[in-house]
């Protein structure tokens, strides 16, 4: 039956390598799990080596090599989720279930641990049961969760109410309050050369929403100027930074926006391909997505000669697997050809060399909406938005400690201060203003602008009243690098372990002032040797809090009396415990005082005799 | 010796140097008489406190402490924290003080499991042998670890073992009050 | 003809198309190094070949040498973050240098000699990582494996038989082979593959063949890894 099920689903796949990523999907979701046979199986059916289908395998935390149980109960681990009470609610569900966290039960039911942000902050806690998204978790829903799991419900029979995802838009500008009809802004676009469209977003001064804020029509002339056999557009829909949620809120209420952007955006360099990367948070998304564009295509909006005017442009919708990295256009190029995601050497850039080495855009969600937007309302008129080096509006993620979390959207230029009334923040201690990967501002700069000139954000906001402990905001973020790191280069791969080590040695108490000069001295090597932006910014919200929130840190050290420069990371006494099992003894010398026992020590500066 | 050199300034003070092998196997201190006859010389500059060649058992107030060995009880670390209460400057010495070594090749197994296999289930062992507890042993610490996992180390001088010109720049570098340095070729971690 | 960057002060010229690690390389200039290789496509992923240009870091064996490009290699700022890159490998894997074969001839041993790293600093994993003895000339030993892929860049492109792959995301990343079984005698693999002599450290060793220089006459037992690459003298084999 297994070998059946595997060939229908590779003939669906045209036996096609570069479908890999989804393939192993499809094919883990039919059979349960990658065992050593199937994986040969995939590589003889694609033509790959088995080496390279396992490297896949083992790449995304969403694939298992081993099987994790019929329910793989997957806990957001979020800040924000942490904040809403998300670790009890783990410990709860594995007390009933008699499980511990990250192990399979003896039955082989089920596993329960955790993985990273869902996106899913702003009506968390959150988790995902078999990949599909459960949000607003609550006691109640965690005992009922746990009997219909013992009682062996299948995951789709359970109640539909927990698997609703809101929208939670708390404000409208431009954007949300569009009112286009789907395809409006692709005929408006479609009666434009590609140049005159291309000179209209370069009039509209549209910079890229993932964060890094590079000039639209930049890349789009450039990818179009580019040789090459075929072009590419990608809609990034990764939207994995901890904290921000607004392109989920875009694909499900403003799908066909977006697809109008990328039909635009294909119109305008030439291609007739796209690809939307979809996390595979988003799993939930996928049928919706999958029904609207086959919509469409019935509608003359995609597909063959659309709108009638001899432009064919179609979407494939390519669902990621668990990998954070996959953000990064070019690690996220890998993934869509079936690799391990994995930043690739740049330059050459995407725009020259992505998609099988073709010329590719890739763009994210929001921005490829505000293409579309700015082809029917105008450059000129999108130029009147926000300020005049970030022009139109953004989208914030908002979470955290405040009373209307969700999606809103402002012009350019509004202060964090205005942002945070907004959402009814009270007592606001911090703000993560770029997810995970960015700058922890304080009270004295609130004041400060959203804009790319000032301050720089893909739109995850994570706000922090007076009574969390900043030390374990940090620690969260660190320990969430550290699961992230794809592993290719040395910084990134060794430096977030060891900083997950540190953070973890202060978590027990044992640090010294030296593991925070540590820290701050990996960051810098961070920051100078990584490969991509993942470990380059992996330690910039650290280094903030380092700065900014010294006292939640220095709590942790062992007395300055005892450790003014050095305290080792693990109990030596419990390090003799294995020992004193195995020899049944318990007398004084089988046991290690935590301190120096020794007499006569030299104090500072003394000399011998 | 001439009323010139009476007036003169008291010769200084020798330094005191304490020497002493952990989880080690003596060979960092074969190296270290490996110097030969420019132990005569040295000797004029320090005099040895804690270690194998005057038998004296606990380490007072020192200069220099060297280390051997890496740490794999509960005796090693007792005798690391003396050292590193007494010594003002404290070097592991050799690659095992260093990194482990050769005994830190244990860590991947299970501390219970290795004392069964040697103790309980080994081949060539005595009816009824069993692990040994008496209290005059120390026990195991679960992994062996370098001597800078437990307490501050101001010098590390790797090689196994480091060679003896090694040690007596290294050292010179120390007695002279110079941050110490391996020239060419004394750099070697085998 | 005439193009030219500036190395530490020194006139390097470069060809079009070259990378400042190959320009450097071809002048006999050292810029250390592990994931690099002059016979395959840069990797970028070791990172010891940092260096500052304008101000800005980048790794030389990625960056294109271009004219009058002002390259920071060997200071002592560049070369202490090659040493703490140098101890995080070192603590990550399982590195015995006294019980290695590869000892004297490795790239790994050596770059840290040239770096002066007295120390691994950090407190250590000691991973565990079994062995793979199962092929008949060539032994696998994972604990020393630095993550580099030279040796998946030999088979892939080289021998054409992609018998190695990372599997494995962050501090799991591991090296594998290409057999169901996982073992390397389950696979085409051969001792003649170029795949067996690239490792830059003992991960891939051909059996019954070890220790067999004496110490004095390795490698870089008497021309430190710096001074190898001045004219006259061979990286590899």
């Amino acid at each position: 039956m297994a070998a059946a099920t595997l060939e229908t689903l590779l003939g669906r796949h045209g036996h096609d390598g570069t479908r890999l990523v989804q393939i192993l999907r499809e094919v883990q979701d039919a059979l349960g799990w990658l065992a050593p046979e199937t994986l040969t199986a995939i590589a003889h059916a694609i033509d790959r080596p088995r080496a390279q289908v396992e490297s896949s395998a083992g790449f995304y935390s969403f694939f298992h090599t081993r099987p994790l149980g019929d329910y793989r109960i997957l806990f957001s681990d979020n800040i924000t989720d942490r904040m809403l009470g998300s670790q009890a609610l783990l410990r709860r569900l594995c007390e009933r279930l008699w499980l511990e966290p990250g192990r399979v039960s003896e039955d082989g039911l089920v596993s329960v641990d955790t993985t990273s942000c869902t996106g899913m902050c702003d009506q968390g806690p959150a988790l995902l049961a078999n990949y599909r998204a459960i949000t607003r978790l609550t006691p109640q829903r965690i005992d009922h969760m746990a009997r219909l799991i013992r009682r062996r419900v299948p995951v789709s029979d359970w109640p539909r109410e927990w698997f609703r995802v809101e929208d939670n838009i708390r404000r409208r500008d431009v954007l949300l309050g569009n009112g286009l009809a789907p395809g409006e802004a692709l005929a408006a676009a479609l009666e434009r050369a590609p140049t005159a469209l291309l000179d209209e977003i370069e009039r509209s001064a549209l910079r890229g929403r993932g964060g890094a804020g590079f000039g639209s029509d930049i890349k789009w002339r450039a990818c179009r100027a580019a040789r090459g056999d075929a072009h590419y557009v990608v809609c990034n829909a990764d939207e994995g930074e901890p904290g921000t949620f607004k392109d989920r809120v875009l694909l499900a209420g403003f799908f066909d926006l977006v697809v109008d952007g990328m039909c635009i955006a294909g119109f305008a360099i030439g291609a007739s391909q796209g690809f939307i990367y979809l996390r595979g948070e988003y799993r939930h998304l996928l049928d919706l997505l999958e029904t609207r564009l086959a919509e469409r295509r019935a509608a003359g909006l995609l597909g063959r000669d659309i709108l009638g005017r001899g432009f064919d442009f179609d979407i494939a919708i390519h669902l990621g697997a668990g990998a954070y990295v996959c953000g990064e256009e070019s690690a996220l190029i890998e993934s869509l050809e079936g690799k391990p995601g994995k930043p690739r050497i740049r330059p050459p850039f995407p725009v020259t060399h992505g998609y099988l080495g073709q010329p590719t855009t890739v763009n994210n969600v929001e921005t490829l909406a505000l293409a579309a937007l700015i082809a029917v309302r105008g450059g000129e008129w999108f130029r009147t938005i926000g300020t005049a080096s970030s022009t139109g509006t953004k989208l914030l993620s908002v979470s955290g400690d405040v009373a209307r979390p969700g999606v809103y959207e402002f012009p350019f230029g509004v202060t964090v201060a205005a942002v945070l009334e907004a959402a009814g923040a009270q007592d606001t201690q911090a703000v993560t203003t770029a997810g995970a990967a960015g700058p922890c501002l304080t009270a004295e700069a609130f004041g400060r602008r959203i804009a790319f000139e000032d301050v720089a954000t893909g739109g995850s906001l994570m706000v922090f009243d007076a009574s969390r402990d900043m030390f374990e905001v940090a620690r969260n973020f660190i320990n969430f690098f550290a699961h992230e790191s794809c592993g290719l280069c040395t910084p990134c791969r060794v430096g977030t372990a060891v900083n997950a080590r540190l953070m973890d040695k202060l978590a027990r108490g044992r640090g010294s002032p030296c593991d925070l000069e540590e820290m701050e001295k990996l960051h810098q090597l961070m920051q100078h040797a990584s490969h991509c932006g993942l470990g380059s910014t992996a330690t910039i919200a650290l280094r903030d809090m380092l700065a900014r929130f010294r006292p939640a840190f220095e709590r942790r050290l062992r007395s300055p009396d005892f450790a003014p420069d050095f305290a080792p990371a693990f109990d030596l006494d419990a390090a003799l415990s294995q020992a004193r099992g195995m020899t049944g003894r318990s007398d004084p010398g089988a046991h290690l005082g935590d301190e120096t026992s020794a007499t006569g020590a030299l104090r500072a500066g003394e000399e011998p005799r | 010796m001439s009323d010139e050199h009476a007036r003169a300034a008291p010769p200084p003070r020798k330094l005191k140097l304490a020497t002493v092998s952990l989880a080690g196997c003596f060979g960092c201190h074969t190296s270290f008489l490996d110097i030969d006859e420019r132990l005569l010389p040295l000797l004029e500059r320090i005099e040895f406190d804690r270690s194998p060649l005057t038998d004296i058992k606990h380490c007072g107030p020192c200069d220099i402490g060297l280390v051997e060995g890496g740490v794999c009880n509960a005796e090693n670390v007792e005798v690391l924290r003396e050292f590193r209460a007494h010594c003002r400057v404290l070097v592991a010495l050799g690659a095992c003080a260093v990194n482990g070594g050769l005994p830190a090749q244990r860590n991947n197994i299970a501390l219970g499991e290795l004392l069964q296999e040697v103790y309980r289930t080994g081949h060539g062992l005595a009816a009824g042998s069993r692990i040994p507890d008496d209290p005059e042993l120390p026990l195991l610490l679960n992994q062996v670890h370098p001597v800078h996992e437990v307490v501050r180390i101001d010098y590390f001088l790797p090689g196994c073992p480091p060679s003896a010109d090694a040690i007596w720049d290294f050292l010179n570098a120390l007695i002279e009050g110079r941050a110490p340095t391996l020239g060419p070729g004394l750099l070697q971690y085998d | 003809m005439n193009d030219s960057f500036l190395l530490d002060g020194e006139t390097i010229p470069f060809s079009p198309g070259q990378t400042v690690m190959q320009a450097a390389a071809a002048a006999g200039k050292y810029i250390p190094h592990l994931c690099w290789h002059p016979d395959f496509a840069p990797h970028g992923s070791c990172r010891l070949c940092i260096v500052r240009i304008g101000g800005r870091y980048a790794t030389a064996c990625t960056v294109g040498a271009a004219r009058g490009q002002v390259v920071e290699n060997r200071s002592e700022a560049i070369d202490a973050e090659r040493r703490t890159l140098l101890q995080l490998l070192f603590v990550e894997g399982n590195h015995f240098c006294p019980s290695c074969e590869k000892s004297g001839d490795c790239v790994l041993q050596a770059t840290a000699y040239e770096m002066g790293m007295l120390t691994p600093h950090f407190d250590h994993f000691y991973p565990d990582r079994p062995l793979d003895a199962s092929h008949p000339e060539v032994l696998l030993e994972f604990n020393r494996c630095i993550l580099c892929e030279l040796c998946v860049r030999a088979s892939r492109d080289v021998d054409r038989k992609n018998v190695f792959a990372l599997a494995g995301r962050g501090l799991r990343s591991h090296l594998i082979v290409n057999s169901e079984s996982g073992r390397l005698a389950d696979t085409d693999f051969a001792a003649t593959d170029r795949a067996a002599a690239v490792c830059p450290v003992g991960a891939i060793l051909k059996k019954r063949v070890g220790f067999a220089m004496p110490i004095g006459k390795r490698t870089y037992d008497p021309r430190p890894i710096g001074k190898s690459h001045e004219p006259g003298t061979r990286e590899d084999e």
